[in-house]
């Protein structure tokens, strides 16, 4: 896996054929829903994450489509193909473990050539085939090696190779990176993004890291208590988020309950703020805004900027590139983060301890999340 | 490593280092079959001691008299079948357990067992075999005539698999606890059907417990007397009730040794058959 640099997710071309179709797909276990009406579809070589804190049913919703687990109601299409009832082994996918599941008593090659012995495959082209996949992910010469005789990352490799030699439809990873040290899984996480541009399949990615998804992701699904809490393209989710679960537990989100007075002016404790041109909210309504840490900006000297209030910097952390102002305005604690530019310009200061600042809220930026759903908090 | 230690020095050093390991086979197990070795050389005097001249005799009668080649031949038999019976038990019974919720309890219901003496759980089995016995209460009480079951080689047969089922299911259960079931649903992910799964991914692991089990069922169900001379009466004879004459009634204890050097030739040489068709992997296994 080269050092070629991976093209902005931005600019990426999806098919238009659909990989995989959940139509109101349900699963219970015992009287536990543990996945709930859940209707999504992927498109064909297309990297999509499913991401939610441990226990929100995205496992178990790969595991449907991985045919491990039968939905109680609703259908699995892979393909074009109803494949609800299809058992695994005659489904066109291949998963990669979380723990790799690779089989000890083999050695790489055979692990690797396990599901083209499967397939009957002549000697020959299995050979050849299990080159190609070893030489994909960069481990040629590995051959007669155990697992127990290769580090973790090596492993994760060899369960990505494994599946990958059976050219599947597509591909299901079930949190891949997530028993794997900081640097290597930043490192993995490329490997994968080119291994997935290169090949063209298409990748199903379950993940509890929110950072992971955004980095990883043409289209992320956001899923909480078993239902899909949000769902588009990476950025929206980031952006635009829909619900006060997924402001908080994609990023750090400031949430202010507010009450609308005009379609494009509510009222908070922190005073009045408009709102984006695209925001129409009916008088009286009770709703909640987000808005970025990164997003908020900090004056010494009164700006001549719209929604701005006077804040007390209450707590500074310091985390190297950035810092971090803790700021208490009208009873409430918002999140403001700052790089650490060494740049002092109007919006870039730094501030200390106590010091009374001017805190900018930019309406483009401010989200409205609607219905006043305060959601469940994920690190409650 | 360090350069030039002088010859005591390298002796201390290995007596550190293999020495207890090594003083314990050499106690228990070298001296012991020496000793066994050179009796069953010898003769056997007029009140039973054992005398020169010593030479292979004992061996000669043995293997010239086809009495002892039946008794022998029959130990191998019915300790292999037994063996047989309590694999094809004992191998889904591990799996059942150590897939179990109740996987405790299920292990503590195998030991228990032991905790009652050998002999009194095969004097049990009298209780339930023999003429006025539960079996036979429970078979006339469905106006069956009563089956004559004592002595039998099948009530031997019923009563070794019995005994030695724990010593089968333990290891077996310690090889089989230590599966990772997702290989299962990672075999089935590559297109492998349950059979072929199971075959490929789960079976290959449990190999080395099948053996150990294998081992330590086998070697006593073959040596075993006890069983079947309470539940065999005269009429099942196994190497190990011919070798406990030997040593008792008959008083020929250079006999009985030959006997038993015997037995241990015939398994050592099963083992080392097993090492040669399975090469170092086999012994690895067995180790």
């Amino acid at each position: 896996m080269g050092p070629t640099l991976f093209r902005s997710r931005r600019e990426r071309k999806l098919g238009e054929h659909i990989a995989v179709r959940l139509e109101g797909v349900t699963k219970r276990f015992g009287d536990q829903k543990a996945v709930e009406d859940v209707n999504l579809e992927v498109r064909d070589g297309e990297f999509f994450s499913l991401l939610g804190p441990s226990g929100c049913g995205k496992t178990t919703l790969l595991r449907m489509i991985a045919g491990f687990e039968t939905p109680d109601e609703g259908r699995v299409i892979i393909g074009g193909r109803d494949m609800t009832q299809v058992p695994p082994y005659l489904r066109p996918v291949n998963t990669v473990f979380q723990n790799y599941a690779l089989f000890p008593h083999m050695t790489v090659e055979q692990n690797i050539a396990f599901g083209l012995r499967m397939k009957k495959m002549p000697r020959d082209e299995i050979a050849r085939r299990v080159q190609w996949a070893l030489e994909l992910i960069n481990l040629p010469g590995y051959e007669k090696r155990r697992p127990d005789q290769m580090s973790g990352g090596q492993r994760q490799r060899i369960a990505l190779a494994r599946a990958l030699v059976n050219e599947p439809e597509v591909l299901l990873l079930d949190e891949p990176l997530s028993a794997l040290d900081l640097k290597l899984r930043q490192e993995l996480r490329v490997d994968l993004m080119n291994l997935q541009e290169r090949l063209g399949i298409t990748f199903i990615f379950v993940t509890h890291d929110q950072e992971e998804a955004l980095v990883m992701s043409d289209r992320i699904a956001v899923m909480n208590k078993g239902r899909i809490e949000q769902l588009g393209p990476t950025e929206e989710i980031y952006e635009l988020p829909q619900t006060a679960f997924v402001a908080r537990f994609i990023g750090d989100s400031n949430l202010i309950p507010a009450q609308a007075i005009e379609p494009r002016k509510v009222k908070t404790a922190l005073g009045e703020f408009v709102l984006d041109d695209e925001d129409a909210l009916t008088p009286g309504q009770e709703v909640l805004l987000s808005i970025r840490p990164e997003k908020i900006r900090l004056f010494r000297e009164k700006p001549n900027l719209p929604n701005v209030f006077r804040a007390r910097v209450d707590d500074i952390i310091y985390t190297g590139s950035e810092n971090q102002y803790v700021l208490v305005a009208g009873g409430q604690r918002l999140m403001c983060e700052t790089l650490n530019h060494d740049i002092q310009e109007p919006g870039h200061e730094e501030f200390a301890y106590d010091e009374e600042v001017w805190v900018a809220l930019t309406p483009e930026k401010l989200v409205v999340i609607q219905g006043g759903s305060e959601g469940s908090n994920p690190y409650a | 490593m360090r350069e030039a230690a002088t010859p005591w020095e390298r002796l201390r050093q290995v007596l550190v280092t293999v020495g207890p390991g090594g003083l314990w086979l050499v106690l228990f197990v070298l001296i012991p079959t020496l000793v066994m070795l050179v009796a069953s050389l010898m003769s056997r005097g007029s009140l039973g001691q054992l005398v020169p001249p010593l030479g292979l005799h004992n061996y000669v009668r043995f293997f010239s008299d086809p009495l002892f080649i039946e008794i022998i031949g029959r130990s191998l038999w019915i300790g292999f079948w037994s063996t047989v019976l309590i694999m094809l038990l004992g191998y889904p019974l591990a799996f059942y357990i150590a897939q179990s919720r109740y996987k405790e309890v299920l292990l503590l219901l195998v030991v228990i067992p032991f905790f009652t003496n050998f002999l009194i759980r095969v004097y049990a089995w009298i209780v339930v075999f023999q003429k006025e016995g539960l079996l036979n209460g429970l078979i006339t009480a469905f106006g069956l005539p009563p089956l004559e079951l004592l002595p039998s080689t099948f009530a031997v047969y019923v009563a070794t698999v019995y005994t030695y089922l724990p010593f089968f299911v333990l290891p077996l259960y310690a090889a089989v606890e230590r599966i990772d079931w997702s290989q299962l649903e990672a075999a089935y992910d590559l297109g492998a059907r349950p059979i072929r799964a199971f075959w490929e991914a789960i079976f290959p692991q449990t190999v080395p417990g099948l053996f150990a089990g294998f081992l330590l069922v086998f070697i006593p169900a073959v040596g075993t007397f006890v069983i079947a001379d309470l539940l065999g009466g005269g009429k099942v004879i196994l190497v190990g009730n011919l070798i406990q004459l030997q040593f008792g009634s008959a008083q020929n204890w250079a006999f009985g040794s030959a006997v038993s050097m015997v037995l241990m030739a015939m398994v050592l040489l099963g083992l080392w058959l097993y090492a040669r068709t399975q090469g170092e992997k086999g012994l690895d296994r067995l180790v």
